[in-house]
């Protein structure tokens, strides 16, 4: 569904992802961990073009992301794309936020926008307020909104950039939660965060990035059960965050 | 001591002398505020475009703009004009045309704030959903920049309206005009410039009033 070869990308002289290499099959769902800085936001960004790459190829379903000629607009509506931030549009209603791409991007009309926007609300839990405004949400509500927002779009592949990351420590939950279910029906993910138990109980597989290389890249259960064949970089990291 | 009489201010001196020129002030201040606003915003995003021949045309007119005393470019535009053309162009098309031309560079500056005081994120999001970079413009930047630059939008505008004065310049018939006619006329300059300064002042700090009110709406609703 996703493969990435060779991929290198420079700020300046600053290298920020150092020949990065991996596949990712349909339904697979990813987590992506790694220090800050580590260039795992950057390689997730890769994926939909919002960050361009100097170096390497990029497939999303076939279609070659790196390639100048490719529409960008049509291959980022079939990749949806949740933020730490959430990025809500502030001056739009819920309901204008989960239809505004809908129309001008797909083209579709208003009604079946719309519809397909409640169907997605409804999903997330949060039909009733289809008509408030974002600032009247909370931040786990707001994230809600913003993975329907993706959904509303059809896509193939969900990309997750620290989704949990802005989060009060009680609303990760919900979001958490909202994900899981989405995996469970099959949905293509990649998902930057710091949530172990998340990568534990719903990845697939692990990606470990330091220094913008891809350090490791396996199953959860070699990642997580088998230290011992872990890089020493990856053992300290992992003993980090995970006494906590 | 001054020896004011304003007995001669009728209903039908306003009538005769003022509402002419309270009207083209007003139509000036209005044309010169959403065109200048219009074609701000285009030199604004101009400005922040990243090309290099638009960055640098849209600096060098608003800079230029900005250095020049605005009766200057009144001046010399009904001036040279017809010396350049052979043809007159007309007192009231010389000040709108040189009202927009000029409040478009100040407009450009708040736009280009406002533009500016929208999260990068925001326009990433807008992208990640497939929307053209036009559009996300459109859509997403404009809106929210225009509504955070509402406020000092209209207190540009009064002082526009306090500007548009200037035309005197040119012997526009505008509000100040209507009053110094009128005194003129009565033999009572002294009385009918102070009016003229009354109106003003009535009128810009009821739009302050104004503005002040809105902005406090704006804060809640963010």
């Amino acid at each position: 569904m996703i493969e990435l070869k060779h991929v290198s990308k420079w700020y300046g002289q600053t290298q920020v992802l150092n020949d990065c290499s991996t596949k990712i099959a349909l339904g697979e769902v990813v987590v992506i961990c790694g220090p800050s800085g580590s260039g795992k936001s950057t390689l997730i960004k890769t994926i939909n073009a919002l960050e361009p790459i100097q170096q390497g190829e990029i497939y999303v379903d076939g279609v070659p992301v790196h390639d100048p000629a490719t529409s960008l607009p049509q291959l980022r509506s079939q990749v949806g794309m949740v933020f730490q931030h959430f990025e809500l549009f502030p001056h739009l209603s819920v309901m204008e936020n989960l239809t505004l791409a809908q129309i001008k991007v797909l083209g579709r009309s208003v009604e079946v926008a719309q519809s397909h926007g409640l169907k997605y609300l409804e999903r997330v839990g949060l039909l009733a307020h289809k008509d408030k405004y974002p600032a009247q949400l909370s931040g786990g509500q707001q994230q809600r909104v913003a993975i329907a927002r993706a959904l509303t779009m059809d896509p193939k592949v969900m990309l997750f950039d620290e989704p949990t990351s802005a989060l009060d420590p009680e609303m990760v939950g919900e979001v958490l939660d909202v994900m899981t279910s989405l995996a469970h029906d099959g949905m293509t993910m990649m998902c930057v965060t710091h949530e172990m138990g998340f990568a534990k109980r719903v990845g697939h597989r692990v990606i470990f990035m330091d220094m913008g290389r891809i350090l490791e890249d396996c199953s959860k259960d070699e990642f997580f059960n088998h230290p011992e064949r872990r890089q020493a970089r990856t053992k300290e990291f992992l003993g980090k965050i995970l006494q906590h | 001591m001054l020896d004011l009489d304003l007995s001669f201010v009728t209903l039908e001196l306003l009538r005769k002398f003022i509402l002419q020129g309270f009207i083209f002030s007003v139509q000036l201040t209005v044309i010169a505020s959403l065109g200048g606003l219009l074609i701000g915003t285009l030199l604004a995003i101009g400005r922040l475009s990243g090309i290099k021949t638009l960055v640098a045309l849209s600096a060098f007119y608003v800079n230029t703009m900005r250095s020049i005393p605005l009766v200057m470019v009144i001046l010399w535009f009904y001036l040279l004009i017809p010396l350049l053309t052979g043809h007159s162009i007309g007192v009231e098309f010389s000040a709108y045309f040189t009202f927009v031309a000029f409040e478009a560079a100040y407009f450009s500056e708040i736009m280009r704030a406002g533009i500016s005081s929208v999260s990068p994120g925001q326009k990433n999001a807008a992208l990640a959903l497939g929307l053209t970079p036009t559009q996300s413009l459109q859509q997403v930047i404009l809106p929210q920049a225009f509504r955070n630059m509402l406020p000092v939008i209209f207190t540009q505008t009064i002082v526009l309206f306090q500007d548009t004065s200037l035309v005197y310049a040119i012997g526009a018939y505008d509000l100040l005009k209507g009053f110094v006619t009128a005194g003129k006329i009565y033999g009572r300059p002294e009385e009918a410039y102070l009016l003229a300064a009354v109106i003003y002042f009535a009128l810009s700090w009821a739009a302050s009033f104004m503005v002040k009110r809105l902005e406090r709406r704006i804060a809640i609703v963010r």
